[in-house]
């Protein structure tokens, strides 16, 4: 017996696990290995001197700094549609429900330009905000903006499915107990939401510090001001500087990894508090 | 699980009380989340197709007519024509894998699948620039054989594929492992081959997960942004997706022509969640079915 797989009837085991292997390799693991390669071509100080020039500090400052405003707006009202979609009835829910996935099917660059449009000086909304001196197209206000359409449904999607499986007794438990409304949500309901909040929180935030397509046409990309690290990357190069485009990639992925981790422990830690309630 | 519960009349006004809130916390947390989805959801939906038909029909009928535009139709076309079947073939097999069999590694290769939704679009193209670009891995051996793979057609296509990889297979491997595998044993049981049992016993058990998966692998790959623009060149006419023609447009000024482009793409992304919640509405339609059974 070989214990590396359990034996079997069904066939096309080693067809299927060869192709994916082989498929993941040539498509995500040999051209990923290319940037951290690559990379090991510079030397320690080049390499600490490329990633934090000044120019490249006040990016990461800026695309984590949003990211998180972001991120921490669509947790709030990521629970609240989420609750509202679950909890209530009003006309047109379904429709709603449907339309809150548009940022996952919207592509980038449409939610890139409408938002510029919208938040301009002389658009719908950017209309009524110029004169109160607020400037969002062309600021980090307007990334922001766009970075909270793109991670809209993230929390949405994942708090939803918890609050539809929890079970009513609980909350009449705790009424019977003497708690009114509010307390049953802090102590009973939000305790069990927290840790799906929580994913839905690091899903948002890891998928705006990647984002590009919607931001560069709101961002006004100042260097040192509205310049996103992933905008950097590409004028890198433009500028043929493969070997500092390919450094501050290193350091998106390294953090993008270290995210996935997280989510995975916080996906691990809901199922684990989901199943206990 | 539904948290609607209708109580016998003696125990109504009681329970209403106690387990949900007064009708004015509920109008206005309804109102504060409709206003947000408003302002960040619906608004900019509509602007696009307002920003499109704002110079009137005949503008917009000819910038969707225009001959870039079209070559970038045509282009965005063929790209996820090649995307979504390999990706397809490859959602199938990962998933036949890790849901049909035990071994070792496999809760890590399911990590290596997601892997390519957590880079950021921009370092996805760079990679490929890295491997086939004229200072790429391959960059010089290509060059010797006049093969062009960055700044045209097939970069495009690579770099698509690449961040579309998990959409099919994520969809496929819990509903694989839902499903179990005894179906398929009865079938190789009676004789069946592994060619048969996929197509009359596991194909018509996935086939709607199958088609969820690529709905949305495609939209993402007709409108993937990040990716594309690294790898191709900006070359009107011959490597511009509807996305990077709409870029050009908006750069160019030429604001109601890029709308008129996006508002194509604004209207594939309607389509896919029509299409996303006409699937799932049956699912459920299915799933009480068969508890009902």
């Amino acid at each position: 017996m070989n214990n590396f797989k359990q034996h079997s009837i069904l066939p096309g085991f080693n067809l299927a696990l060869g192709f994916t292997l082989l498929y993941l390799s040539l498509i995500v693991l040999i051209p990923l290995s290319a940037a951290f390669i690559r990379t090991a071509e510079l030397t320690l100080p080049e390499f600490w001197t490329i990633v934090t020039t000044p120019r490249v500090v006040a990016s990461y400052r800026l695309t984590f700094g949003v990211s998180f405003a972001a991120a921490l707006v669509n947790a709030f009202f990521g629970l609240l549609v989420a609750w509202v979609l679950v909890r209530y009835h009003f006309p047109g829910k379904k429709i709603v429900d449907a339309l809150v996935d548009l940022p996952f099917a919207l592509p980038t660059a449409v939610a890139g330009i409408a938002l510029t449009a919208l938040y301009s000086g002389n658009g719908w909304i950017g209309q009524y905000l110029e004169p109160l001196g607020i400037k969002v197209a062309f600021t980090p206000l307007g990334i922001f903006v766009a970075l909270t359409f793109i991670g809209l449904p993230f929390v949405v999607r994942t708090v939803q499915p918890v609050l539809e499986d929890l079970e009513a007794e609980l909350e009449e438990a705790a009424a019977t107990l003497g708690a009114n409304r509010w307390q049953t949500f802090a102590h009973v309901i939000f305790p069990i939401l927290f840790p799906a909040l929580m994913t839905g929180f690091a899903l948002a935030f890891a998928r705006a510090i990647g984002e590009y397509g919607s931001v560069i046409f709101i961002a006004g990309n100042m260097p040192m001001v509205s310049e996103i690290t992933p905008l950097l990357i590409v004028t890198k190069l433009e500028q043929y500087d493969y070997a500092g485009a390919t450094a501050l990639s290193v350091v998106m992925l390294v953090i993008s990894f270290i995210l996935l981790l997280i989510i995975n422990l916080l996906q691990w830690w809901s199922r684990r508090r989901s199943a206990r309630a | 699980m539904t948290t609607t519960i209708t109580f016998p009349l003696s125990g109504k006004t009681f329970q209403q009380r106690a387990t949900q809130e007064p009708s004015w916390v509920r109008r206005f947390l309804i109102g504060l989340a409709l206003a947000f989805l408003t302002l960040f959801l619906f608004v900019p939906l509509i602007s696009v197709f307002y920003e499109a038909f704002k110079k009137g029909v005949d503008v917009y009928l000819a910038a969707i007519t225009d001959p870039d535009a079209v070559s970038a139709i045509k282009l965005t076309l063929t790209v996820a024509a090649i995307a979504v079947p390999l990706n397809l073939v490859f959602g199938i097999a990962a998933a036949w894998a890790i849901a049909k069999f035990e071994f070792r590694g496999k809760n890590l290769l399911i990590t290596l699948i997601d892997l390519p939704f957590s880079v950021s679009p921009v370092v996805s193209g760079l990679i490929y620039v890295l491997v086939f670009g004229l200072q790429g891995w391959l960059g010089p051996w290509l060059a010797e054989h006049d093969i062009k793979i960055i700044f045209a057609v097939p970069g495009i296509v690579l770099a698509t594929v690449f961040v579309t990889v998990p959409f099919i297979a994520r969809e496929l491997i819990p509903l694989m492992q839902a499903q179990g595998t005894e179906e398929e044993e009865a079938a190789v049981v009676l004789g069946a081959s592994g060619w048969q049992t996929f197509c009359k016993i596991t194909l018509p058990n996935i086939k709607w997960g199958l088609l969820y998966g690529a709905i949305l692998c495609n939209a993402r790959a007709m409108g993937e942004f990040g990716a594309v623009s690294v790898v191709s060149g900006h070359i009107r006419g011959s490597t511009n997706t509807m996305p990077l023609h709409v870029e050009i447009l908006y750069n160019e000024y030429n604001f109601a022509a890029a709308f008129a482009v996006a508002s194509l793409l604004a209207l594939l992304a309607l389509v896919t969640l029509a299409l996303k919640t006409l699937i799932e509405f049956r699912n459920k339609q299915h799933q009480t079915q068969r508890g009902d059974e």
